[in-house]
C-alpha cells in the first residue's frame, strides 16, 4: 500500500493570498514596516517588509501575531454611553451622532469657560503631533501622552546634553561599533533594530556588555552581564568617568571641538551669575585662550585651556567646565571602591570595564577616508571614530535619579569622543537639535475659546519658561513644568487622575483619554486610580465629572468612562508616523511612515484621529475649521496631506510640493499618500557619506538639514557637559530672580538642579525606612507582549498567560523559599501575591516579574477564570504614585527634574504565603462586566484564512 | 512506505541551523510559523479555549529559556525547539498507516493528514516533542519546513525560506542543505561547532544548534599606563593644565 | 506518559484474552484441560471477547478511529501495524478453533489451537515491541519490556483458564501453571523495576539542549505558561511515594495473591471453595495488572519532559 508521500497533495506554489498591502505595524511602538497578505478579505499572513528601513524584512513575535489582535473578540463594537454607576459596566449602545453630540457639548462647555478644565491625555499614541496640536487649539495646557511614565528621563537627559537621546533619537553604530555598553535595556522601543544590531555586532565579534539586574533577553546574549542593583547605575557610570579621568583616558580634542568643556563658568558663590557661562556682550560663551585670555569659545583659532582659575576682563572669576567636572568625578566618592558595594559589583570589574572602553576607543580607532567640513569651514580629510557605543533605556529612565544618570552617560560618551563618530553612538534624524530646542512650553495664558500659541510639550530654558502661577503653584493639572518637575517635557500622566480627584491645583471638568489603560497596568497604583475615577463629592457627583475614553478594545479602563468612542485596529486606519513627532528616521537619514487601511472595520467604530478632527470642527477650533465654519478636513487622511504646521511643513516630509518632488519642505501634494503607498508606506532620505557623522558640527549636514526643515538653524550644536538651564533653576532656588520656587520646594530644586550630573539614592528609598524592604523590585516587558496589548491575542496569551515572581536561587533557598512557592510581595503601599521562580541570573537583592501580564478578571473578553486573572499579577499594586507622606505638598513618586515616574525605585520584602493562601494571585478585584453586544468568544479557534470554517 | 528512503550520498538534507549565541527569545519564529502554517499546508493549527482558562494550541515551534551554569559564570540561553527532520526518524517508521513520511528528494519529514489515524505513536517516538496532535481534527501535525514556501514560485527567491527564518530579527536561524558540505549552513556548522540534540538517541537530526560563544576576546590591553590614584598626586587636574589644545 | 484508560484496558484485556487463547490452544490439544466442549467453547468465547473488547478500546485512543483500517498497511516497519495484522490474522485460526471446540472436532482442535496460540503469542509480542522500540522512553526501551508483555499476558490468560477449569472441575494443571507464572511474573517485575531504577537515563537536560558544556542546565521559562498536548501526553509523572505504594499493590494483587490463591485451590482440589478461590485469584490478577499497566505509563519518562520544568 502506498504511503503518504505519494498521495499528499502539496500546493507548492499557491499564492500567499489574493492581495498584499503594505502598512506600519502597531503591535508595539517599534514602527516596523509590514506586508499584509489578504485572502478572501481576511488576513492570511503578516510579514516584515524587506524594503523597510526599520525592520528590513524581519518581524517580531508580536507583529507576527497581528492576525489574532485583528480578530480578537475584545474589539469594541460601537459607541457606548454609561447608564449605571462607573465601574458597573452598564452601558447603552448609541449612534456616532449621539456620541459626537455628547462629547461636543461637554467639551464646548469647558472651552467656553475655562479650557484647562479639560485634561486630554493619550497613551502610547503615535499621533501626538495631531493630539498635541488639537489640545493647543482647544486651549488647554493639560495635554501629554505616556512619555512621563516611560522615557522622559532619557529624552530630557539627552536633549539637554547632546541634542539627541538614547531610545528615540539615537542608536549605536550597528555596522561599525566594536564595543557596546547597554544599560537597563530590555524589550522596549526599537525592538527589532536592537535585535538585528546585536546579532550583527556579535557576528562581527564585537563585545557587548549589558548592565542590568536581570539576565534575560538582550542581557542573555551579551558577552558580559553586569548584574547591578537597580537605581545605582549612576554610581557605576560616574565610577567609569572617574577611571577615565584618573588615567587621562580622555579625548580632549573632541571635548574642545564639540562640547562646552572649555567654556568658562562664572565663580561667584551667592551671586546671581554664579554657575552661568561667562559671555561677551553679544552673549557668546567665553573660553580662556592660552595666549589671549578670554575670548569667543567658538573661535577657530582658539587654544583653549581646560583647567585653571581665571579672571575675566570685568573682574569676575571663572573656571572651565572641564575643571569643574574633573574635580567632581575625581572625588573619592566616585572611585570604584567607593561605589562597588552599593552597586553590588567588584571595584576591579568597574576598573576593567573602563579600561576596556578606553582601549577600544583609543587603540582600536576607526578611520574612514571620508573628508568632511566642520561648522567653522575647516576641511578634515578623514573621519576618526571611537568605536564604543552606548545604549540605555528604561532601567536608567524609571528611577527618580534617572535624569542625572542619563546625563552622566552622555558625559561618559563625550570623554571618550564617542558621539556621532564612526563606531560610536549616532544621532537618528531629524536629530541633533539645538540644546535645548525651541521656545518654552505653551500654556501660561489659557483663555476661553482661545488656542494656545506654541507647543504644549516643549523645553524650559529657565524659570521664566515654567508653567507656574505667581505663588509658584503649578498651572498644569499634572504639575509638569512646575517646580516639582521643571523639565517635565512629556507631562506626568501618572499624576493626572490623582490630582484631578484631589483638585490639586484645581478640579477638572472633562478627562479625555485615548489608548491609556489607566485603570490597570498604566497606573502606578491601579486600585487607587479606580477610587479616584469613582470618587464622588458631597453632592453625590463624580469628582471627575466627565470621563471620555477611546480605545479599540475592552480594556480595564473602559468600565470607568462615561462615553466610549471605539477606535479601529491598526489595520483599519490611516495613521502617520510624523516627522513632527517621533518619525522612523535613523542614523542613515530621516524618514517617516503611514498606516493605510488594509481592512474595512466590520463594527461601528471610527479611527480616533478622524473623531478628534471632527470634534475640532464641531468645536470650531480655528485650525480645524474653514472661514465659513465648516470642517477644514474631511478626515485624518485629509489632515495628513493638507495640514501645514508652518508654510510648507506638514505631518509628512516625503513627496511634498505640488508635483511631489520636494523633501521636507514643500506645498501639500494631493497625491502624497498614494506616493507613500507606492513606496511601501514609508519615506526615507539617505544621507551622503559626508553628512553621516559628526552631525552636530558637520556643515554640510546642518545646512542640508535646515533646508529640509529638520532644524531651524545650521549653527554648530555644542554638547553640554555643564547644563546652564539647570543652573538657572538652582539660582532661583538660591533666591535669585523674580520666579522662585515655593519654600517647601526650594531645597529640593537647589539640590537636584545641579548643572553637573549627581547621584543620589532614589527619593522613595530615602523617604521611608527601607530596612524592612530589603529587595528592589522591577518589571520587564516580555518580548512577546507589549504592555496590555496582547492578552486579547489568542496566540500571545499562550506564551505569557501568567507571570511569576523571579528571585535569586541562593537568596530564595536561604529564606526557605522553594521553586513554585507562593509568596507575598509587600511594600509600603500594600502587597501582592504571586508564585516564585528561582533563577541564577538576577541580582541577589532584586526580584522581578513580567510587566502587564496580570489582567483584571473579565476584562479583554477573557473568562473570569483565565490564567491572567488567576495566576497573573501586577507589581503596580505595590507602587505608589506619591512619595511617602512628608511635610509640604504631596509629591509625585518621580524624578525631581523631569517628573518621570519612578517605577523602578520600588523596595519590597518577600514572605512565604500561609498554608491555604496558595493558588491564586492577589489582589483580585471583582470581575468586570463586558459592554453590551460583545461577541461570544469561541471555545476553539480554527483560523485558516480563506477557509470558511470558523 | 513508512520505511525511510534509502540514504544516498550527497542527497539533499534541508534543515535549520539555530544560533543560540544570538537568539534573544523573542518568539518571532514561533508566532510567524503559527500564522503561516495555520493557513498553510497543514492548516489549521487550532487553539483550544483561546479566551478562557487553559488556553493552548498546536504550534510547530516553541521557544524555551534555560540557565546553564551557576551564578555569574552561567548563561541564560533561549532555545527554539522544532522538528529536526532527522535522517532516521522513528516518528516515520513507527507510523502504522504511512501517513508519516520522509521525502527522498529533500529529507523533509511530513504527515499526510488525510491518512493519519491519530494514534500518536509518532509523537511518542519523537524524543524532541516536535509533533503535536490536532485534537480537533484528530490528526498529528508538525513542522513542514514550510514546504509550501520554500519552493513557492510566487514568492521572491530570496524569501523562499521557512517563515521562522525569514522573520527572525536576531539572524539566529539559517536554512539550507546540510547534505552539501559546501553550503553556507554546512560551513557555518563547521565553523561554529554546530551540534545535534540528543545524539545518543541515534535519530541523526539534520538541524544543528550553534553553541553560545565564549565572551569575546576583542579587548586585549589597557589603553595606556594606568594612571596614578588621585590621592597619590597633589592635584590631578594639573595634568591638563599644560595640555596644548586647538579647536 | 499519560496513563490513558483506553490503552490500559486494551493491553490488559487483550493481553488476558490472548493469554487465555494461547493456553487453551496449547493445553487443550494436549488434553490437560476439562474435556467438556462447553468448557472449551466458553473459554474460547471469553478469550475472543476480551480480545475484541480490548481492540475496540484501543480504537478509542485514535483521533480518527474510522480510519483504523489504514493501520494494517505498514507492517514492514511499524510494530503497531504488525500488531494489527497479527491480531487480524489470529482471528482466522481462533475462529476455526472456537468452532472446533464447540463441535469437538478433535482433528481441527490441534492445528487450530496451535496456530491460535502462535498468533496470540506473536500479537502480544508485537504489542510489547511497540513500547520496547520507543527510545525516548527509557522505562519502555528495555530488553525486559517485550518479554514482560508476553509473561504477563500468559499469566493473566492462565489465571482465567485456571479459574474456568476449576469451575469445570479440572483445574489442577492450569492452576499450577498460573501459580508458577504468577511467581515468575512477580520476580520478573521486581527484576525489571530494579533494572530501570538503576539505569540512568541516556538523555539529560544537558544532552537535550547541548548546553552541558556550560554547566548544569535548568529550565527558566517555558514556551507557554499553561499546559499543552506534549505536557499532558508525555510529561505526566506520578509522585514517587505514590508510585512505591502502587508497585507493592501491583505485586501483591497482581501476582502474589493469585499465585497463593491458586495454590490453595489446588490443595482444596475442587468444590465451591476452590471455585471461589479461583474466581478471586483471576479477579485479583486482572485488578493487579490494571495497576501494573497504569504504572507502566505513569512511571514512564519521555525525553520531551527534559525540555520543560519538572512537573509537580
Amino acid at each position: 500500500m502506498p504511503d503518504g508521500s505519494t498521495t499528499d497533495r502539496i500546493a507548492y506554489s499557491a499564492p500567499i493570498g489574493d492581495e498584499v498591502k503594505t502598512t506600519t505595524c502597531y503591535m508595539c511602538a517599534c514602527r516596523c514596516g509590514i506586508r499584509v497578505h489578504l485572502k478572501d478579505g481576511r488576513v492570511r499572513y503578516i510579514e516584515g517588509n524587506p524594503d523597510h528601513p526599520v525592520n528590513k524584512g524581519v518581524l517580531c513575535g508580536k507583529g507576527s501575531a497581528g492576525i489574532m489582535t485583528q480578530y480578537s473578540p475584545a474589539r469594541l463594537q460601537a459607541p457606548l454611553k454609561r447608564v449605571g454607576p462607573r465601574g458597573s459596566g452598564e452601558y447603552a449602545e448609541i449612534s456616532w451622532d449621539e456620541a459626537m453630540e455628547i462629547a461636543t457639548s461637554a467639551l464646548r462647555k469647558v472651552r467656553e469657560t475655562d479650557p484647562k478644565r479639560l485634561a486630554f491625555f493619550t497613551g502610547r499614541d503615535q499621533s501626538q503631533s495631531l493630539t498635541g496640536f488639537w489640545a493647543a487649539q482647544f486651549g488647554t495646557p493639560n495635554f501629554a501622552a505616556h512619555g512621563g511614565f516611560c522615557s522622559v528621563n532619557m529624552a530630557a537627559g539627552g536633549l539637554y546634553t547632546i541634542g539627541g537621546s538614547f531610545w528615540e533619537f539615537g542608536e549605536p553604530d550597528w555596522e561599525r561599533s566594536k564595543y557596546l555598553l547597554i544599560l537597563g535595556v530590555a524589550e522596549d522601543h526599537d525592538s527589532n533594530p536592537i535585535k538585528t544590531g546585536l546579532a550583527a555586532l556579535k557576528q562581527r565579534n564585537a563585545k557587548v556588555v549589558s548592565v542590568n539586574p536581570v539576565r534575560t533577553g538582550y542581557s542573555a546574549i551579551a558577552d558580559e552581564w553586569v548584574g547591578i542593583r537597580p537605581g545605582t547605575d549612576g554610581l557605576f557610570v560616574m565610577a567609569l568617568i572617574h577611571e577615565l579621568l584618573r588615567n587621562d583616558w580622555v579625548d580632549s580634542e573632541f571635548l574642545v571641538r564639540h562640547t562646552n568643556a572649555h567654556w568658562l563658568v562664572i565663580r561667584n558663590p551667592g551671586g546671581a551669575d554664579d554657575g552661568l557661562f561667562a559671555r561677551d556682550a553679544d552673549g557668546k560663551p567665553q573660553a580662556w585662550d592660552r595666549a589671549r585670555g578670554a575670548m569667543d569659545a567658538a573661535a577657530a583659532d582658539l587654544s583653549p585651556v581646560l583647567v585653571g582659575d581665571f579672571t575675566l576682563p570685568d573682574g569676575r572669576k571663572a573656571r572651565p567646565v572641564f575643571h569643574l567636572m574633573a574635580e567632581r568625578y575625581l572625588g573619592a566618592e566616585y572611585a570604584p571602591e567607593a561605589v562597588a558595594e552599593r552597586c553590588g559589583l567588584d571595584a576591579e570589574r568597574i576598573r576593567r570595564i573602563a579600561a576596556e572602553m578606553a582601549d577600544v576607543a583609543f587603540n582600536q580607532t576607526i578611520t574612514l577616508d571620508q573628508p568632511w567640513t566642520d561648522t567653522l569651514g575647516r576641511r578634515h580629510e578623514k573621519m576618526v571614530g571611537r568605536p564604543v557605543a552606548l545604549h540605555a533605556m528604561r532601567g536608567i529612565s524609571a528611577h527618580s535619579n534617572g535624569f542625572h544618570t542619563c546625563r552622566a552617560l552622555h558625559i561618559l560618551q563625550m570623554l571618550l569622543g564617542a558621539i556621532d563618530t564612526p563606531g560610536s553612538w549616532r544621532y537618528k534624524a531629524p536629530f541633533p537639535r539645538p540644546i535645548p530646542p525651541g521656545p518654552g512650553p505653551a500654556g501660561k495664558n489659557s483663555k476661553p475659546n482661545t488656542p494656545l500659541a506654541g507647543n504644549i510639550l516643549s523645553f524650559t530654558h529657565g524659570p521664566d519658561d515654567l508653567l507656574v502661577n505667581d505663588d509658584g503653584s503649578p498651572i498644569r493639572i499634572d504639575h509638569s513644568f512646575s517646580w516639582e518637575a521643571p523639565l517635565g517635557l512629556h507631562g506626568m500622566m501618572h499624576t493626572v487622575i490623582g490630582n484631578a480627584a484631589k483638585g490639586d491645583p484645581y478640579r477638572i471638568e472633562v478627562l479625555f483619554m485615548f489608548m491609556a489603560n489607566m485603570a490597570w497596568n498604566s497606573a502606578m497604583n491601579p486600585l487607587e486610580t479606580i477610587e479616584c475615577l469613582t470618587a464622588k463629592d458631597e453632592s453625590g457627583d463624580y469628582v471627575i465629572p466627565t470621563v471620555i475614553y477611546s480605545d479599540a478594545f475592552f480594556s480595564e479602563t473602559v468600565p470607568y468612562a462615561d462615553l466610549i468612542l471605539p477606535d479601529t485596529t491598526y489595520l483599519e486606519r490611516w495613521d502617520c508616523i510624523s516627522i513632527l513627532d517621533r518619525p522612523i528616521g535613523s542614523s542613515h537619514g530621516p524618514g517617516d511612515a503611514i498606516r493605510q487601511p488594509v481592512l474595512k472595520p466590520d463594527r461601528d467604530v471610527r479611527p480616533f484621529q478622524d473623531v478628534l478632527i471632527e470634534l475640532g470642527a464641531r468645536l470650531g477650533l480655528p485650525a480645524f475649521t474653514k472661514e465659513d465654519g465648516s470642517a477644514r478636513f474631511k478626515d485624518y487622511a485629509d489632515y495628513i496631506v493638507n495640514h501645514e504646521r508652518m508654510p510648507g511643513v506638514g505631518p509628512l516630509a516625503g513627496w511634498r510640493g505640488e508635483d511631489g518632488s520636494a523633501k521636507g519642505v514643500g506645498k501639500p501634494n494631493p497625491d502624497q499618500l498614494q506616493r507613500y503607498i507606492e513606496n511601501g508606506c514609508f519615506w526615507r532620505h539617505d544621507f551622503s557619506a559626508e553628512e553621516s557623522y559628526f552631525k552636530h558640527s558637520n556643515k554640510l549636514y546642518l545646512e542640508n538639514a535646515k533646508a529640509m526643515g529638520l532644524i531651524g538653524k545650521s549653527d554648530q550644536i555644542v554638547l553640554q557637559i555643564w547644563s546652564e538651564p539647570l543652573q538657572k533653576f538652582r539660582l532661583a532656588a538660591e533666591g535669585h530672580g523674580e520666579k522662585q520656587p515655593p519654600e517647601a520646594l526650594r531645597e529640593r530644586v537647589r539640590t537636584y538642579c545641579d548643572p553637573l550630573p549627581i547621584w543620589y539614592a532614589p527619593l522613595e528609598q530615602v523617604a521611608h525606612d527601607v530596612s524592612d524592604f530589603p529587595f528592589s523590585a522591577v518589571t520587564q516587558r516580555p518580548m512577546a507582549m507589549y504592555h496590555s496589548w496582547g492578552s486579547m491575542n489568542a496566540w500571545l496569551r499562550q506564551i505569557h498567560g501568567a507571570n511569576r515572581l523571579y528571585m535569586s536561587r541562593t537568596k530564595g533557598e536561604a529564606m526557605g523559599i522553594a521553586q513554585d512557592d507562593w509568596v507575598w510581595v509587600e511594600s509600603r503601599n500594600g502587597r501582592v501575591k504571586g508564585q516564585v521562580t528561582l533563577m541564577e541570573g538576577v541580582n541577589p537583592d532584586t526580584v522581578w516579574t513580567w510587566n502587564a501580564i496580570g489582567k483584571r478578571a473579565g476584562a479583554w473578553m477573557l473568562s473570569p477564570d483565565a490564567a491572567e486573572a488567576q495566576r497573573g499579577f501586577l507589581l503596580n499594586h505595590v507602587i505608589s504614585e506619591w512619595l511617602p507622606a512628608q511635610t509640604g505638598p504631596r509629591l509625585a513618586n518621580a524624578d525631581p527634574i523631569t517628573g518621570q515616574a519612578a517605577w523602578y525605585d520600588l523596595r519590597v520584602n518577600i514572605k512565604k504565603c500561609a498554608p491555604g493562601e496558595e493558588g491564586i494571585t492577589a489582589p483580585h478585584p471583582s470581575a468586570l462586566k463586558p459592554p453590551p453586544n460583545m461577541p461570544e468568544p469561541p471555545d476553539i479557534l480554527r483560523f485558516n484564512a480563506g477557509d470558511k470554517k470558523p | 512506505m513508512t520505511s525511510l528512503p534509502n540514504p544516498t550520498p550527497g542527497a539533499k538534507k534541508l534543515g535549520l541551523v539555530i544560533d543560540l549565541d544570538t537568539c534573544v527569545g523573542c518568539h518571532a519564529c514561533a508566532t510567524n510559523c503559527k500564522e503561516w502554517n495555520t493557513s498553510g499546508h497543514m492548516a489549521p493549527l487550532p487553539d483550544q479555549h483561546p479566551y478562557s482558562a487553559a488556553q493552548e494550541g498546536v504550534w510547530f515551534n516553541r521557544v524555551h529559556a534555560y540557565e546553564a551554569g551557576d551564578g555569574d559564570e552561567g548563561r541564560t540561553v533561549h532555545f527554539p525547539r522544532s522538528c529536526l527532520h532527522c535522517e532516521t526518524p522513528a516518528c516515520v517508521t513507527v507510523c502504522p498507516t504511512g501517513a508519516s513520511y520522509k521525502r527522498a528528494e529533500d529529507g523533509i519529514v511530513l504527515v499526510n493528514t488525510d491518512m493519519c489515524i491519530g494514534c500518536q505513536l509518532c509523537a511518542w517516538a519523537c524524543p524532541y516533542g516536535a509533533r503535536e496532535l490536532d485534537e480537533d481534527q484528530g490528526v498529528m501535525k508538525k513542522c513542514t519546513l514550510c514546504v509550501d514556501r520554500i519552493y513557492n514560485e510566487t514568492i521572491p527567491e530570496d524569501r523562499r525560506v521557512p517563515a521562522c527564518v525569514s522573520t527572525c530579527p536576531a539572524n539566529a536561524r539559517h536554512f539550507g542543505d546540510l547534505g552539501d558540505p559546501n553550503s553556507d549552513v554546512s560551513k557555518l556548522v563547521a565553523e561554529r561547532g554546530g551540534y545535534e540534540l540528543m545524539p545518543e538517541m541515534g535519530y541523526q537530526p539534520v538541524n544543528r544548534y550553534l553553541p553560545p560563544r565564549k565572551a569575546s576576546s576583542q579587548v586585549k590591553t589597557a589603553p595606556k599606563e594606568a594612571g596614578p590614584l588621585p590621592s597619590q598626586i597633589t592635584n590631578p587636574l594639573l595634568r591638563w593644565m599644560d595640555k596644548v589644545l586647538s579647536r | 506518559m499519560k496513563p490513558a484508560p483506553s490503552i490500559i484496558f486494551f493491553t490488559v484485556a487483550s493481553g488476558a484474552g490472548y493469554g487465555l487463547l494461547f493456553w487453551l490452544g496449547v493445553l487443550k490439544p494436549l488434553g490437560l484441560l476439562p474435556a467438556s466442549s462447553l468448557f472449551g467453547a466458553t473459554a474460547a468465547i471469553i478469550a475472543l471477547a476480551l480480545i475484541v473488547a480490548g481492540l475496540c478500546s484501543s480504537l478509542l485512543h485514535l483521533g480518527r478511529p474510522e480510519r483504523a483500517w489504514r493501520a494494517l498497511s505498514q507492517w514492514r516497519s511499524s510494530w503497531l501495524s504488525r500488531e494489527g495484522v497479527a491480531a487480524v490474522l489470529t482471528f482466522l485460526p481462533a475462529t476455526v478453533f472456537l468452532i472446533a471446540l464447540a463441535h469437538d472436532e478433535a482433528g481441527l482442535i490441534l492445528p487450530a489451537g496451535l496456530l491460535s496460540a502462535a498468533g496470540a503469542a506473536v500479537t502480544v509480542y508485537c504489542t510489547g515491541m511497540i513500547y520496547a522500540s520507543l527510545k525516548p522512553v527509557k522505562e519502555w526501551h528495555h530488553p525486559m519490556v517485550a518479554p514482560g508483555y508476553l509473561l504477563f499476558a500468559s499469566f493473566s490468560g492462565a489465571s482465567l483458564l485456571a479459574m474456568l477449569a476449576i469451575f469445570w472441575g479440572g483445574g489442577f494443571f492450569p492452576a499450577l501453571v498460573a501459580a508458577a507464572l504468577g511467581m515468575a511474573a512477580l520476580m520478573f517485575k521486581r527484576a525489571y523495576w530494579a533494572s530501570v531504577d538503576a539505569t540512568p537515563a541516556a538523555s539529560t537536560r544537558e544532552s537535550a539542549t547541548g548546553l552541558g558544556f556550560i554547566g548544569k542546565v535548568r529550565p527558566l521559562e517555558s514556551p507557554h505558561t499553561e499546559s499543552n498536548y506534549l505536557l499532558r501526553e508525555m510529561a505526566f509523572r506520578v509522585g514517587r511515594v505514590h508510585a512505591a505504594k502502587l508497585r507493592i499493590i501491583a505485586l501483591l494483587l497482581g501476582f502474589a495473591l493469585p499465585a497463593l490463591l491458586f495454590c490453595l485451590a489446588i490443595i482444596l482440589g475442587g468444590g465451591g471453595a476452590a471455585m471461589a478461590l479461583g474466581l478471586l485469584a483471576a479477579a485479583s490478577a486482572v485488578a493487579g495488572l490494571l495497576v501494573e499497566r497504569w504504572l507502566i505509563f505513569a512511571e514512564a519518562t519521555h525525553t520531551v519532559s527534559l525540555y520543560y520544568p519538572t512537573q509537580r
